[in-house]
């Protein structure tokens, strides 16, 4: 797509930001152009040709833009910058560093640049002179922030190379060359630490993407026991407005055995992206002991920020992270929310006025979706190593309505559901996952299941289904006290019931505000869902529905001071013990 | 504004629709201002020489030979510490017949704030209404509206919010507010002698409806310069915004938009984040708070206006009428602030945020309770003590007439735990039980 002459053309037409331009040249279908606006380049991206009409959407407010301005193409499309110093930075949705940006208020046409040219690298060489490689392919090794960053021979380049010579261990700028290439007919090649990938094509330098068979531990209790997801999964988090999509999105991102993470703030809340800002640099890393900003990155597009940036967003989010994961590096990928993206589309494809599908969204929207979603996955790369990419988007659907599109199509793509429940959330009930309606996928894959029995125990899936079994019947035994009446009913309803109430309010409840109940290990996660069904096993003499409501609020109040204690700690064994002696009171002889 | 030298005038309108003109013009820059027949108009298309504007003001008895001049920007305001005091229409023209503002110009509607600049808001908002103080706490650089029906008392409880919360200014954003309610936020700001500190942009019934989407960009382009250029605390006042966002769909129809969910524009959710998004901490001090009022239609929040909102706004507030006391309340179930967490156990004592959840769990029991009751079923001594427990629970705390400190919120609160409930049932970390449990 490189051309010598670049293509040129003049602003035709205005709608907000659809901007017309006729062209003097062969233009391409998402190609990048930049609009000389007095003294500004405004950037804008293609995606419409009509003979000399190129439809271009602009990355900016085009006010004040006047028919007759020049436009030149770059012959290329949306690109990322990708190489040392990703990690720990703010960028906007088109990568541009928002740091080094001048002034409070957003410019127009500020293009910063995401890497820092100056900073000096230790660059340790991993591939020998006569190496053949290919893109993906490992040449060497610098230390960003404690995690082996590789670098890679590009992507963008085909077929195989030798490598002819690379540079000794020392430091280096980015821009540096570190090594020479030889292709097969035999030019050589530059190579140096940055190179640049078209953020919407998936990056595919890898051998093989196999099922994920790995749970990813997230320390979330309602995730990880009742519906895991996968390292190298997918899963969606739906859910009406004041449900807690980030702030469980918030506690996944900072808990999550994952090396890095990217977060893509796409058209939500500013506030939310300044609490992340705030919050991460203080945040201590409990896999590396250092700060969790430190292998962090977010892309923020805030609902305020140009609307097709919002689009480009999430795209240079997944690749970044493919990025990533072609190191080796297991990644997690959170986007909130993927309905502003959809939305996005949605107003992109109303100026364009194509037809409409449903909600006056665009007819691929499905299309789109699936396709990005089935860009995370777990890989085996071309040198036998692994890496990851986890992803959970939020989606947030138009008043609450499941059966909207963006949800829609979103559950056709991802395989896990989180859906939030205004009900659970009313009545204050954090994390509101409504665990009967969720659902993952991958606790029914044979290799998901053969880890657990390997690694957790061999009993936990049965327990599982046990827990899930308890909270249905719970519900039912719910609906029929509340049709015939608390004394129209058995005891043992009331039993059923206060079991499952049981496990919401230990298992599933979690308060992501407490140091220690934040986050649970697999390992406590087991402990505590045995001893809670330990209780639910028990045969107790109740000679009132009363009695049950007063016993189960008594043990419930241990159990949660036991998750506000550290485990097996003196006060979490105190707990134990005095809850072991309340129901033994009441056990049937 | 004035004609001036050198402006192109056309005469020739090729097309004219309810609120839009069209006309063949060179030179001609987006989102520019015009004077149409003497009318405020805004270029919103421009295809060749095909200018398109909308006439704020609407088109009656516009003819096709009527004078159009462009006046080369966007619409703007003049800022200076001369606003104070002051009221405004929705082009920012006196209408409190005093003089005109000097000082800068500045265009409407500016960029946003780099999300690294901005501060994480942090400064409690205190209201003396324990619906908001104690369950929903506010921040400043917090944008929160009321969700409310249109009979419900919002305006009068937005007035006493503004006043008692410490504002360096409070700016007030009417759009199709009626005429008495306009007089009512007068006198009230009037009487409480907080005029001077008080700038409103108004656009009322009487004013044509899509003069009302230059409301809140004029009054946050005010709100900008006191945050910003003076450090100041600044709270925004919108009310109502579902009469802004009803202009907006006039605008999309009348440009032949394919509409979205309830007859919106699909770029509604945009639209709407840009005002609010306006709402900032700066790490200098200076803030702007938006609290906003969104009238609902029979209460239904999954209409487009409150769904769109409700994913912008952090938080929203709910007031209802209790009946077992007669008086509205801040519904502890629907409302929210996001920010709360930000402030409560930190800015204020630190077992409030249990105290605040074991209460509104108590009060969901006494719901249940009551639908119990209803149905005709026996209630346990348990449901009887919740029942006891959210009567006191509305009338000492929810009820908008409730004006005392969040220290006193809590002792009540403790009181009433204490006087109808065990500690198991109230379940709240021992050390805050050891603390404030009187000792029997």
């Amino acid at each position: 797509m490189e051309q010598k002459n670049k293509t040129t053309g003049k602003v035709a037409g205005i709608i907000a930001n659809l901007v017309i331009i006729e062209v003097d040249g062969p233009v391409a279908q998402n190609e990048i152009c930049f609009i000389k606006h007095q003294e500004t380049d405004l950037m804008a991206e293609v995606i419409k040709i009509l003979g000399d009409s190129a439809y271009v959407q602009v990355f900016e407010s085009t006010r004040g833009l006047k028919i007759g301005t020049e436009a030149h193409f770059e012959g290329h499309m949306l690109e990322v910058t990708l190489g040392p110093g990703i990690l720990s930075r703010n960028y906007d949705g088109l990568q541009n560093n928002l740091d080094t940006m001048e002034g409070v208020f957003l410019k127009r046409g500020d293009y910063t640049d995401p890497l820092n040219r100056e900073t000096l690298w230790d660059f340790k060489p991993l591939a020998k002179e006569g190496d053949t490689l290919i893109a993906g392919g490992w040449l060497g090794e610098v230390n960003e922030n404690e995690m082996p960053h590789k670098i890679m021979v590009p992507f963008k380049f085909e077929g195989s190379y030798t490598l002819k010579s690379i540079v000794k261990e020392g430091q280096y700028k980015v821009d540096d060359q570190i090594a020479v290439l030889v292709d097969s007919k035999g030019n050589d090649v530059s190579v140096t630490m940055v190179q640049k990938w078209p953020v919407k094509m998936a990056v595919r330098a890898y051998a093989e993407k196999p099922r994920p068979f790995k749970p990813l531990e997230t320390g979330v209790r309602v995730i990880d026991t009742l519906n895991p997801i996968a390292e190298g999964g997918t899963g969606f988090i739906p859910g009406p407005f004041g449900t807690g999509k980030t702030v469980l999105q918030h506690a996944i991102s900072k808990q999550a055995e994952a090396d890095i993470v990217v977060i893509a703030a796409c058209g939500e809340r500013a506030n939310e992206v300044v609490e992340i800002f705030t919050e991460f640099p203080e945040l201590d890393d409990p896999r590396t002991g250092r700060k969790l900003m430190e292998r962090t990155t977010i892309i923020a597009n805030t609902s305020n920020m140009p609307v097709a940036a919002r689009e480009a967003s999430v795209y240079t989010a997944m690749a970044i992270g493919e990025y990533y994961r072609a190191m080796g590096l297991r990644v997690l990928l959170m986007a909130d929310s993927t309905s502003r993206w959809a939305q996005a589309l949605r107003e992109m494809s109303n100026r364009l006025e194509e037809l409409p599908g449903q909600d006056a969204f665009p007819m691929d929207l499905s299309a789109i979706i699936s396709n990005f979603y089935s860009r995370a996955g777990y890989v085996y790369l071309n040198n036998g190593e692994t890496g990851s990419i986890t992803f959970i988007g939020t989606v947030s659907p138009a008043g609450g309505n499941l059966k909207e599109p963006v949800t829609e199509s979103t559950r056709k793509a991802a395989r896990c559901f989180y859906g939030l429940s205004q009900a659970r959330a009313d009545s204050k009930r954090y994390p509101a996952i409504d665990s009967i309606d969720s659902y993952s996928k991958y606790l029914e894959y044979p290799e998901v299941q053969k880890y657990y029995s390997e690694n957790v125990s061999d009993t936990w899936l049965e327990k599982v289904i046990i827990a899930k079994d308890i909270l249905l019947r719970g519900k039912e035994a719910h609906e029929q006290i509340n049709i015939l009446g608390d004394d129209g009913v058995l005891i043992s309803f009331h039993e059923r019931f206060w079991n499952s109430e049981l496990i919401d309010f230990v298992i599933l409840q979690q308060d992501a505000f407490d140091s220690i109940d934040s986050s649970t290990s697999i390992e406590r996660q087991e402990y505590m869902l045995a001893k809670v069904l330990d209780v639910t096993e028990k045969e107790f003499d109740f000679k009132h529905f009363e009695d049950v409501q007063t016993f189960f609020k008594n043990i419930i109040n241990l159990f949660k001071q036991m998750n506000y204690s550290d485990f097996k700690s003196d006060k979490f064994k105190k707990y134990e013990v005095e809850l072991e002696e309340l129901y033994s009171k009441h056990l049937k002889n | 504004m004035e004609k001036q030298a050198f402006q192109k005038v056309y005469a020739k309108i090729t097309n004219i629709t309810k609120a839009t003109v069209q006309l063949k013009a060179q030179g001609v820059g987006y989102d520019e201002i015009a004077m149409v027949h003497g009318r405020l108009g805004q270029v919103v298309k421009i295809i060749g020489e095909n200018v398109t504007l909308q006439v704020f003001s609407g088109t009656e008895g516009i003819p096709t030979n009527a004078e159009v001049i462009f006046m080369g920007h966007p619409p703007r305001l003049k800022v200076s510490d001369q606003l104070a005091g002051r009221f405004f229409n929705a082009y920012g023209e006196p209408i409190d017949g005093g003089p005109e503002v000097e000082g800068e110009i500045r265009d409407i509607g500016s960029p946003s704030v780099n999300p690294v600049r901005r501060a994480q808001p942090s400064q409690l908002i205190a209201t003396g209404i324990a619906g908001i103080d104690l369950n929903n706490s506010l921040v400043t650089g917090q944008k929160i509206p009321f969700f409310a029906d249109p009979d419900q008392p919002y305006n009068q409880v937005m007035a006493n919010v503004a006043l008692r919360a410490e504002a360096d200014k409070i700016i007030l954003g009417g759009m199709g507010l009626s005429n008495d309610d306009y007089l009512f936020f007068k006198n009230v700001f009037d009487n409480a002698g907080a005029l001077d500190r008080i700038i409103s942009f108004v656009n009322t019934t009487e004013n044509p409806p899509v003069e009302r989407l230059l409301v809140p960009d004029m009054a946050l382009t005010a709100a900008e310069y006191f945050a910003v250029d003076k450090n100041e605390k600044v709270l925004v006042l919108l009310t109502d915004m579902t009469l802004f966002a009803d202009a907006l769909s006039i605008v999309s129809n009348r440009m032949d938009q394919i509409p979205s969910k309830d007859s919106m524009p699909g770029s509604l959710y945009s639209d709407l984040a840009r005002i609010y998004e306006k709402a900032v901490q700066f790490p200098s001090g200076g803030s702007i708070t938006i609290i906003a009022v969104t009238t609902l239609s029979g209460g239904d929040i999954t209409h487009a206006i409150p769904d769109n909102t409700g994913y912008i706004t952090e938080g929203q507030l709910f007031l209802r009428r209790d009946t077992d006391i007669g008086k509205v309340i801040v519904d502890p179930f629907r409302s929210l602030s996001r920010l709360k967490q930000l402030v409560i156990g930190t800015q204020t004592r630190p077992d409030h945020p249990q105290v605040m959840n074991a209460a509104i769990r108590l009060y969901a029991d006494a719901a249940n309770a009551k639908t119990k009751m209803e149905n005709g079923f026996d209630l346990t001594d348990y449901d009887e003590r919740t029942m006891v427990f959210a009567k006191e629970y509305s009338d000492k705390l929810l009820a908008i007439d409730v004006n005392v400190d969040t220290e006193v919120m809590l002792d009540i609160s403790w009181k009433l735990f204490q006087d109808n409930f065990t500690k198991a049932e109230v379940g709240i970390k021992q050390e805050f039980m050891d603390k404030h449990w009187k000792k029997e």
